[in-house]
């Protein structure tokens, strides 16, 4: 739709000020892998436990507000996600481990690391950007798997 | 206060994903497909939500946090493995389904079970990922 790329920009906004907020009002760096995989450890080996509800309330918020948006507006979002499960729990595993072993994703390193300027956060968002691309350049393109 | 700003972020972390289109997958695949039917809607999501941020982290210098406790220190400069390599692996799943950790929460409601058996994947590739990570420094040492 024409109108996309300013929905984007909007959108971006807003997820920026969430970034903003529990930068300037908490001190922590808005990562999502960062969030739910600092939680996966807590259950592994018992660590952050005092941070965990903070954790839990962010994710909360993440997951409420979509769902009250589409009440309000009456409108019901599509994903247009595969239901190919071989191909969703590899991406899953490889989005878990890669992100962990990486220390960030699309908002811990793409957001938050560039606003920062930090080299790392640049470096991680253009392999992942061009990981994908090579992925959908070879899954849909070459094999027409995807 | 502290709980209070973690909804209050979190609640528009969400509302942005949703709004922006970051949590339909066709939108995500569509922006890595440079050779398809290109999307460039996430590279205006990328921008609009890197601007709020820059200021933010311009207004960190010599602040402290307004729910208490210090601002994360500064950012290692350093380029190791586990950066290049982890960040190849999440960029392959990434493009292989369209989904980040972000939009997988946030459409957890209304994404059916694959959202479901996505999520569970993710959590169980979270656990493993410290075990990972050791035998990938064992085996970059031997090479």
């Amino acid at each position: 739709m024409e109108t996309d790329w300013l929905w984007g920009l909007i959108g971006g906004g807003i997820i920026g000020l969430g970034g903003a907020v529990y930068l300037l009002g908490n001190g922590r760096i808005m990562g999502a892998s960062g969030i739910v995989g600092g939680l996966v450890d807590g259950l592994v080996d018992g660590s952050g436990r005092k941070i965990a509800l903070e954790k839990i309330l962010f994710l909360a918020g993440v997951v409420l507000l979509p769902l009250l948006l589409q009440s309000v507006s009456s409108t019901q979002a599509s994903t247009h996600m595969t239901d190919n499960v071989i191909l969703i729990v590899s991406a899953g595993l490889l989005v878990g481990i890669g992100t962990r072993i990486a220390n960030g994703c699309t908002s811990g390193h793409g957001v938050c690391g560039i606003s920062r300027l930090s080299l790392r956060g640049l470096i991680a968002t253009v392999f992942y950007i061009l990981a994908g691309g090579l992925t959908l350049a070879i899954f849909r393109h070459g094999l027409g798997l995807i | 206060m502290r709980l209070f700003l973690s909804f209050l972020a979190g609640g528009l972390f969400g509302t942005g994903l949703f709004l922006s289109g970051m949590t339909d997958t066709t939108k995500v695949q569509g922006w890595l497909d440079v050779f398809g039917d290109w999307d460039p809607t996430l590279a205006f999501v990328m921008g609009g939500a890197i601007l709020p941020m820059f200021i933010a982290w311009r207004l960190t210098e010599g602040r402290r946090p307004l729910a208490g406790g210090q601002f994360p220190p500064q950012s290692n400069p350093e380029l190791d493995r586990r950066l290049i390599v982890g960040s190849a692996m999440f960029g392959i799943g990434w493009g292989l389904v369209g989904l980040c950790p972000g939009p997988v929460i946030a459409s957890i409601t209304y994404n059916g079970w694959s959202g479901v058996w996505f999520l569970v994947a993710m959590l169980a590739g979270m656990a493993v990922a410290p075990k990972f990570g050791i035998q990938l420094d064992r085996l970059m040492a031997k090479a």
